[in-house]
């Protein structure tokens, strides 16, 4: 365990090295939130019919969609394990007395924490001064929070392992930017970053709320504005769990089929 | 004629190049497309709860979704020389092109081709279509004038940004990804008819960076807001945004200092 946790240790340095990008990021994100939550306020106010969503809850799920973006996108994938299969530098990875899943999965997860640790404070604090509608509110209550963080941390692993599937995909085609592109779109769109997951029609949302990709961001954001509870929340996080186990199954598995016919490239 | 002849030349041998990788490319094609077609898909089923939005209803905003995407794509696709153009200036490459006796617009717009683009035109098609059965738009010539304005102007003030974007380049040599906000932010943002952001965004959306002359004012006439046929001609002027940011262009490759190697 000792070993995966020093792999996470040098990728989150590593991440916290980009500080300029943090910045560049930072406008761009800020726009985007601020966009969409004019948007959403034209769309509710010229409509009389209740919304699905609070609309202090739908901003508050807007700027944490902006401000956590690095932790959830599918697409964004770590580009050295993309390197690594095309150059040949797996070689390497296989030569260590380590498990190739786990050293990634620990990789991408540092990746991800030290990329959304840099941008998240200081988007939230934009979001924090705006003036009151377009404001991100406080957590619905204590609990709730807590609730968040940790629902936050499965819907990472979600997430990741699901990423580890399109790595190890990879390694079968070895055309990393073709089925990273074929992703993109559909699970933006089914994981609710597209549109809130409660505003899509019946009965896609039923059949989009069982599969992975709603475990993902969806669960902790809605979690935080009070939206998502009672056994509604319950069941969502039954489900997040057994996403993690199952993706993370599935993964190994195929990881382990995949490296017994593995033919290294180049290098 | 010799330089449409040269950009040919150029577009064959970019082309060549990406077909080597078949099933990257059609993975991509496909990919772009499920990308944008999800932007359309997310409208319909935002719009399944919704009569519209401001005075805008769900049709009126597909036509609009789709005469934005359309613009830009075509646009990115001839015209992403410019986006890789930091690249060209860290690598030296762009010292190589100043020593051709040929147009230098000419040779960034020819060392990237991507017609991977075609999957989001397809998407602007297939929504194009829908936006207008659905408003039960009737078709006159005047309409379909206005809305191949709508679509080249739109082509052109994209194009203008990602030329700013590169002349940025030359100033500073970090990535200029602040010009993203007003490229791809244009594109996402755009699929709403700009009014609906608010008087003060309307106002930067026609003094500072134009959008409106290609997507709110003619779309008014394109919907019969209003008869003024005028509006069906305000396209047109984003050509004078564009020459602004040709002359911003000229003056950076003037002051321009060589880093590569």
């Amino acid at each position: 365990m000792r070993k995966y946790y020093f792999f996470f240790r040098m990728r989150f340095a590593t991440g916290l090295q980009y500080r300029m990008a943090a910045i560049t990021a930072l406008t761009t994100q800020f726009f985007w939130g601020l966009m969409e939550c004019l948007a959403y306020k034209a769309l509710l106010d010229s409509n009389a019919i209740k919304a699905p969503m609070d609309y202090s809850a739908l901003v508050s799920y807007i700027w944490l969609k902006e401000a956590f973006l690095a932790l959830f996108n599918t697409w964004a994938a770590d580009n050295d394990v993309f390197n690594m299969i095309l150059d040949g530098g797996i070689s390497y990875e296989l030569c260590r007395p380590l498990s190739v899943y786990k050293m990634w999965f620990a990789r991408t997860i540092g990746g991800r924490m030290s990329e959304a640790l840099l941008r998240c404070i200081p988007v939230l604090l934009c979001a924090c001064l705006l003036p009151a509608p377009y404001r991100i509110s406080a957590p619905a209550s204590i609990g709730c929070f807590f609730l968040f963080l940790f629902t936050m941390l499965i819907a990472l692993g979600v997430t990741v392992s699901f990423c580890m599937l399109i790595y190890i995909l990879c390694f079968f085609t070895v055309s990393p930017n073709g089925w990273r592109v074929f992703f993109m779109g559909a699970v933006d769109l089914l994981a609710g970053l597209v549109v809130p997951i409660p505003f899509i029609p019946q009965p896609y949302r039923s059949i989009i709320e069982c599969l992975p990709f709603a475990s993902m961001s969806n669960v902790p954001f809605r979690i935080y504005s009070g939206d998502l509870q009672g056994m509604e929340m319950i069941t969502a996080i039954g489900l997040q769990v057994f996403w993690l186990f199952a993706l993370i199954g599935l993964g190994s598995v195929i990881c382990r089929l995949a490296q017994r016919r593995v033919v290294i490239q180049g290098g | 004629m010799k330089s449409i002849r040269l950009y040919f030349k150029y577009v064959s041998a970019v082309l060549t190049s990406t077909m080597q990788y078949k099933l990257s490319f059609l993975l991509m094609c496909i990919g772009r497309f499920i990308v944008a077609f999800s932007g359309f898909i997310g409208i319909s089923f935002l719009f399944s709860g919704f009569a519209g939005i401001k005075n805008y209803s769900y049709g009126e905003v597909l036509l609009c979704f789709s005469i934005v995407q359309a613009a830009f794509s075509l646009s990115e696709c001839l015209f992403s020389g410019f986006k890789g153009f930091s690249g060209l200036v860290k690598r030296g490459d762009f010292d190589r092109m100043l020593l051709r006796p040929r147009s230098l617009i000419l040779q960034v717009i020819g060392s990237r081709f991507e017609l991977g683009r075609i999957g989001p035109l397809l998407t602007a098609g297939i929504t194009l279509i829908v936006g207008i059965r659905t408003c039960e738009l009737h078709l006159n010539i005047m309409r379909i004038i206005t809305l191949i304005l709508m679509i080249l102007g739109g082509m052109v003030l994209f194009s203008a940004l990602f030329l700013l974007g590169a002349t940025i380049n030359f100033f500073s040599i970090e990535d200029g990804g602040i010009i993203n906000v007003l490229t791809y932010g244009g594109k996402d943002h755009g699929k709403y008819p700009i009014d609906i952001y608010g008087e003060g965004l309307k106002k930067f959306c026609t003094f500072l960076i134009p959008y409106t002359l290609f997507q709110y004012y003619p779309l008014q006439y394109l919907l019969g807001k209003t008869d003024n046929s005028m509006y069906a001609f305000f396209p047109l002027g984003t050509v004078v945004f564009l020459v602004l940011c040709y002359a911003f262009w000229r003056f950076g490759v003037r002051n321009y200092k060589s880093c590569g190697n």
